[in-house]
């Protein structure tokens, strides 16, 4: 099998002013687009070597595996965490998933303060997210560090929102400033889709 | 990279912590009070805060190739907010008072970082960036560099093919690195017995967020970050033109010629202070089997 690039729901220019379509055509067009070319290629080699019994091969994939599989893992789920306003984005979260985050966080300023000030904090490139954890039935924040995806941090996690702090999610627009950009991405965040997520994994509230 | 000052007495203090795994005297790389008393005397280390200094040309010089936009941004923005931080981390602490490398190395912690290393190794690896730029860079390096990299590599082409592959599959943040590699036997407690100039050997490296080959005992010569912020304004995503150009429009071999001669220059004294070591010890072993020889009388000198 192999993958390709999947559809933006919206125009690139869609989310400004929170986020530049200049960005929204890069990350896309681009950065998601080699994460995906280079998965595709990987997972070839990977069936070739499986086929040829050739272990160390197998063994030596797996970086690659992980980086680029991760990079378009974690970007498919970005496009559908973002929304224009128009569509919803930035519309508060109601129903299960608004109480869940008043029981599990106090409030839905200390969620958007605790996510940003993890996404701040992280060095280099990774992702914050804000995760069901559906062992255990409860909301937490979590960050992964370069393309990993969310389910290394643990094997119950599911995402319902994450956020690329990788500097070319932001940087032609916010500069060296990651807490703006941060700060803005709220104005467009799906929420409508986190609560779709939420509400599946957990069916009665 | 060390103020010119501070040379002689900060040489000693990393090597003292470089030697902490070789040297059978010391126990591991503790740095304590009493190991700073044993420096010997030079010009005062340079305490109080660290600097932002400039790069060694001005912010529009190496445009096209790094526009000076560029530059503000990352001297001006990111590399000021690394030497902000540390001296906000460190000051009034032990670190205040030590050479920018040391802070490196102790706060790296073999691996287990303290909270200023992140700053530390940041404010240091951007100071040595700049300083392997220069206006007119690129070609080829010259003299004893270019011999060793033939010798190393095999060819100067097949250094910066390796180098740039190292740039360009350094996943997420991170740098590459060409370094001196001063001893074969990198195994602790392992002497080499014959110190030979080719033990001394060049090699590409690349280390992600904020690591240095200085926190494993390497002598860099050129490095080239690959942050996205060192290249996003001017490339975006393409990565890969970004170490072309470098390499072919940016990069000094001088600075790296004349940082090979500083490591060159460590690794032969360090070699000598490793043989002078050697050499009391075995005096000082020696002369504990004649006295135990003479043990039978109970004043073996006096008569």
């Amino acid at each position: 099998q192999t993958f390709s690039l999947p559809d933006l729901p919206y125009d690139y220019g869609a989310l400004e002013p929170a986020i530049s379509g200049e960005i929204m055509q890069l990350h896309h067009q681009k950065h998601h687009q080699t994460y995906i070319t280079n998965y595709n290629k990987a997972l070839e080699q990977l069936n070739d070597a499986i086929e040829k019994g050739d272990s160390a091969a197998v063994v030596k994939l797996q970086s690659a595996i992980k980086f680029n599989g991760g990079g378009h893992v974690n970007h498919s789920i970005f496009w559908k965490n973002l929304a224009p306003v128009r569509e919803g984005g930035g519309e508060l979260p109601h129903g299960s998933l608004g109480w869940a985050i008043d029981a599990d966080f106090g409030s839905l300023e200390k969620l958007i303060q605790l996510m940003n000030a993890e996404g701040a904090a992280l060095r280099g490139s990774g992702w914050v997210w804000l995760a069901l954890d559906k062992e255990l039935k409860k909301l937490v924040v979590e960050t992964t560090a370069n393309q990993d995806p969310l389910v290394t941090k643990g094997p119950t996690l599911v995402p319902l929102l994450g956020i690329d702090v990788w500097e070319h999610a932001y940087y032609l627009q916010y500069k060296n400033v990651r807490p703006d950009y941060l700060k803005n991405i709220w104005k467009v965040m799906n929420w409508k889709y986190a609560s779709e997520v939420y509400a599946k994994e957990c069916p009665s509230s | 990279m060390v103020p010119a000052a501070a040379t002689a007495a900060s040489l000693n203090c990393a090597l003292f912590h470089r030697q902490g795994g070789l040297n059978r005297a010391t126990r591991g790389l503790q740095w304590t009070k009493k190991q700073q008393c044993t420096r010997k005397p030079g010009p005062a280390i340079i305490t109080a805060k660290f600097e932002l200094k400039p790069p060694p040309y001005p912010l529009n010089a190496l445009e096209p190739h790094m526009s000076k936009d560029t530059l503000e941004y990352h001297w001006g923005k990111h590399h000021r907010a690394y030497v902000d931080n540390l001296n906000k981390q460190i000051v009034g602490t032990e670190l205040d008072s030590m050479p920018l490398e040391d802070v490196v190395i102790v706060t790296y912690n073999k691996g287990d970082m303290l909270p200023a290393f992140n700053n530390a190794a940041q404010a240091w690896n951007h100071e040595f960036f700049w300083g392997c730029m220069k206006p007119g860079g690129g070609g080829k390096p010259s003299g004893e560099l270019l011999q060793l990299i033939e010798r190393d590599f095999g060819s100067f082409e097949k250094f910066v093919e390796e180098f740039k592959s190292a740039a360009a599959t350094q996943f997420g943040s991170g740098w590459a690195w060409l370094v001196y590699k001063a001893n074969r036997l990198d195994v602790e407690n392992a002497v080499n017995p014959r110190p030979l100039e080719e033990d001394k050997k060049l090699v590409v490296v690349k280390s992600s967020n904020a690591v240095n080959p200085l926190v494993w005992d390497y002598s860099p010569l050129l490095t080239i970050d690959v942050w996205e912020h060192a290249y996003y304004l001017d490339f975006q995503n393409r990565r890969p033109d970004y170490i072309s150009t470098f390499m072919e429009k940016l990069v000094s071999w001088e600075a790296a010629s004349a940082r090979l001669e500083v490591a060159k220059a460590q690794a032969a004294e360090r070699e000598k202070e490793q043989r002078k070591r050697d050499e009391a010890e075995d005096i000082q072993g020696s002369e504990a089997v004649e006295m135990y020889v003479d043990g039978e009388t109970e004043d073996s000198g006096a008569d």
